[in-house]
């Protein structure tokens, strides 16, 4: 066992990948001899030389243009996106190519490639380095939305992308890259479409996924003090999507609170609160309530605490949870709505 | 447009001069002109003193960004230490009337712009996303999405155009971004339009640690012009002297209904990316050094001084205000502002949707509840 952060867990996933299929390549801006700029392909391209891990021409949508193309001659190529919002000007490639091309070609045509996507916020970053994409991604059928939360899963679930057959979003929260745990690589977690239990609980489930997964098991322990047991389910994978480890811990405990940094309206945390009310209506004993990021652009650095969903915001909607049977909805309002 | 046939190719007169035009070289004298070059009067020593200044203060100021930022005064600071004639030269080449459309990079081109330097670095201390206001300054606020800007100064100088007035639209740009498909689309609908716009890039040799090697096989970043139909030079970046005759040449053609003009400017990053690169990781110590003795503001100040447009009186000046502009900055930086959260909500739409109204009040409960707490 040692100790490994998140960045190095990512790193030795993408080492392994490399080492034990030759067909799998790593590029992107400032991938090679830098590392990459959060250094998870450090001493890719000296390890195991340029033909790789290499850098790109400056430009997001040829990025993932070449690497389709390069699908076509058998590659499985690893793209890495610097950012959030500066994987949007490869939007285009993603939505009209990538996700379709299985379903454009009657599966004649598959595309076994990862974009990695370094994503949200609450590191201090300046406007466009703390986007909560995952949404775009997440509506877009055809895509798979992957977003670790451990330095297991981060390990895993990056190896499992890279061996898919299909098109991986692969979603790093960057305030978690330098999260620890103890570790023996390489390790296996549960497969895609299996969300994790972190916490058992029997009073509320809290469901959540990537930044936010450290904060609900926050909230849960604050919550224990206040008398309230919580049980938190990490999402691990959004598309596919895990149906039955969620309803089943929402039928057991009644409650259900969804947490996501992604500004709400329209995003995956309102699909979630939809499946479980379409699923679990009749043992609810509250409605479903959404903690989420405010419906504002992401806001600059010195405000970012506001912005983000936190542990006073989750500990208030599961206190909105009609335990003496008052509905009280309309007490704080939003961020958690309805 | 006139097509000059020309022997070797149509268009000639579109192509950059074969080499970097260099009026003063990197000692301080006149540069021997080649025969092959477009030719560019040298400006007077008025203006090139305008331009000493300039980069004296804003030297000043970018060293003195740094510091702050080493003292957690910024979140990020990207440097333009040895950039200073591209930025400062550019600016003052163009008028108030004029458009500018500034980068991450280009916080010396905004001080020289005239932007309150605290309001210019408002973005990188991280308390709002625009520190200036952009319609009094005719600024837009500094881009970050790499060469997107672009094609917004072709439609400002459209958009000027249409409107009966010449004013033209000055946008910087990087020697990486030039591989991004905005700075394509932007220079043709420049050219289709016959936009006054002027596409300053500065090839300071990196993208982060990519090097211009790795980012295109063209002759010179110039050469991305004529494929547009569009007039192009290159230009010695670290000649402030090359920088302002070029962007003289530039502006007169832009404003002169000639359509837009691209100029490369090959100078370098003296420092690291931002204060959170570590270039040591890419690029060598000696390449630094070499880059050194090409500065741009020890050149033009042995020209000055050497011609007897300057002597150490002026040079004292100069510094004083420079220090005096420094130390303002500093103290008004260490004073930590009150951000308002509730501010938050001001500028999404004319009018908040109900349901920002409704965040909005949940905000505002919680401070409430804090301060109630803190009581
Ligand atoms: C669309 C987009 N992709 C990636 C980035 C991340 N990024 C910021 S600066 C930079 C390098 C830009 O290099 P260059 O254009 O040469 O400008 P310089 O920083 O050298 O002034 C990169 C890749 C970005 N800001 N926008
Ligand atoms: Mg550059």
């Amino acid at each position: 066992m040692s100790t490994i952060t998140m960045a190095n867990a990512l790193n030795q996933a993408l080492r392994d990948s490399i080492a034990e299929d030759e067909n799998v390549l790593v590029f992107g801006e400032d991938v090679g001899t830098l590392g990459g700029v959060f250094r998870i392909t450090d001493g890719l391209t000296r390890d195991f030389g340029e033909d790789r891990c290499f850098d790109t021409p400056l430009a997001e949508a040829g990025i993932v243009g070449f690497a389709l193309g390069m699908c076509l001659t058998g590659f499985r190529p690893v793209v890495e996106m610097q950012f959030d919002a500066f994987a949007y000007p490869a939007f285009e490639q993603i939505a009209s190519h990538v996700a379709k091309m299985r379903n454009r070609t009657a599966g004649k045509v598959t595309l076994p490639m990862v974009i990695r996507v370094p994503y949200a916020g609450g590191i201090g970053g300046v406007e466009h380095h703390c986007d909560s994409s995952e949404g775009y991604y997440a509506h877009t059928p055809g895509l798979k939305v992957v977003t670790p939360s451990t330095p297991a899963d981060a390990y895993s679930l990056l190896r499992e992308a890279i061996a898919d057959p299909d098109p991986v979003v692969f979603m790093e929260p960057k305030v978690l890259y330098w999260s620890k745990a103890d570790l023996e690589l390489p390790a296996t977690t549960e497969p895609f479409g299996r969300a994790a239990v972190r916490r058992n609980g029997t009073d509320v489930t809290l469901v959540t996924y990537g930044p936010s997964v450290p904060t609900a098991l926050k909230a849960a322990e604050a919550a224990q003090e206040e008398g309230w047991n919580v049980e938190v389910i990490d999402l691990r994978t959004i598309v596919p999507f895990d149906d039955e480890t969620v309803v089943e811990s929402v039928r057991r405990t009644g409650r259900c609170v969804v947490v996501s940094e992604a500004q709400g309206f329209g995003g995956v945390a309102g699909e979630v609160a939809a499946r479980v009310t379409e699923r679990c209506f009749h043992s609810l004993e509250a409605p479903v309530l959404r903690v989420s990021g405010l419906d504002i652009p992401y806001p600059a650095p010195k405000l970012e605490h506001t912005y983000l969903p936190g542990v006073e915001r989750i500990l208030d909607a599961i206190a909105r949870l009609q335990w003496d049977d008052v509905p009280d909805l309309h007490h704080a309002g939003a961020g958690a709505t309805a | 447009m006139e097509t000059t046939l020309a022997p070797g190719g149509v268009a000639a007169h579109l192509l950059p001069s074969p080499r970097p035009v260099q009026l003063l070289d990197p000692d301080g004298s006149l540069a021997e002109q080649p025969t092959d070059a477009h030719h560019y009067e040298l400006p007077s020593a008025e203006r090139l003193l305008h331009v000493w200044r300039g980069m004296v203060i804003g030297r000043r100021l970018d060293v003195q960004s740094t510091a702050l930022t080493k003292q957690g005064r910024l979140a990020v600071y990207p440097g333009s230490r040895g950039q200073e004639a591209c930025q400062v030269g550019a600016v003052q080449a163009i008028t108030e009337r004029d458009w500018m459309f500034p980068t991450y990079r280009e916080s010396v081109a905004l001080f020289t712009r005239g932007v309150d330097p605290v309001e210019a670095l408002t973005l990188l201390r991280g308390d709002a996303h625009c520190g200036y206001d952009p319609i009094a300054h005719k600024t837009a606020p500094q881009c970050t999405p790499l060469s997107t800007q672009l094609v917004h100064a072709a439609g400002a100088a459209h958009g000027e155009k249409r409107r009966g007035s010449d004013a033209v639209a000055l946008a910087f740009i990087g020697d990486g971004a030039t591989s991004e498909g905005d700075f394509h689309e932007a220079l043709n609908f420049a050219a289709v339009f016959s936009a006054p716009v002027i596409f300053f890039v500065q090839n300071n040799k990196y993208a982060i640690s990519v090097p211009l090697a790795k980012q295109s096989k063209a002759p010179a970043l110039a050469y991305k012009g004529i494929g547009y139909g569009i007039r192009s030079e290159q230009i010695d970046g670290n000649d402030p002297a090359a920088v302002l005759a070029v962007m003289d040449a530039a502006v007169e053609h832009a404003r002169g209904g000639n359509g837009p003009f691209l100029i490369e400017a090959h100078t370098y990053r003296m420092d690291a990316h931002t204060n959170a690169d570590d270039a040591s990781r890419y690029r060598t110590a000696d390449e630094v050094s070499a880059w050194l003795a090409k500065d741009p503001l020890s050149r033009l100040q042995t020209y000055l001084t050497a011609g007897g447009h300057l002597d150490d009186a002026g040079v004292r000046d100069a510094e004083q205000e420079a220090e005096e502009r420094a130390a303002d900055l500093r103290d008004r930086m260490n004073a930590e502002p009150q951000v308002d959260p509730m501010s938050l909500f001001d500028h999404v739409f004319a009018e908040p949707t109900p349901q920002q109204q409704e965040q909005r009040a949940m905000v505002q409960a919680e401070l409430h509840a804090e301060s109630e707490e803190q009581a």
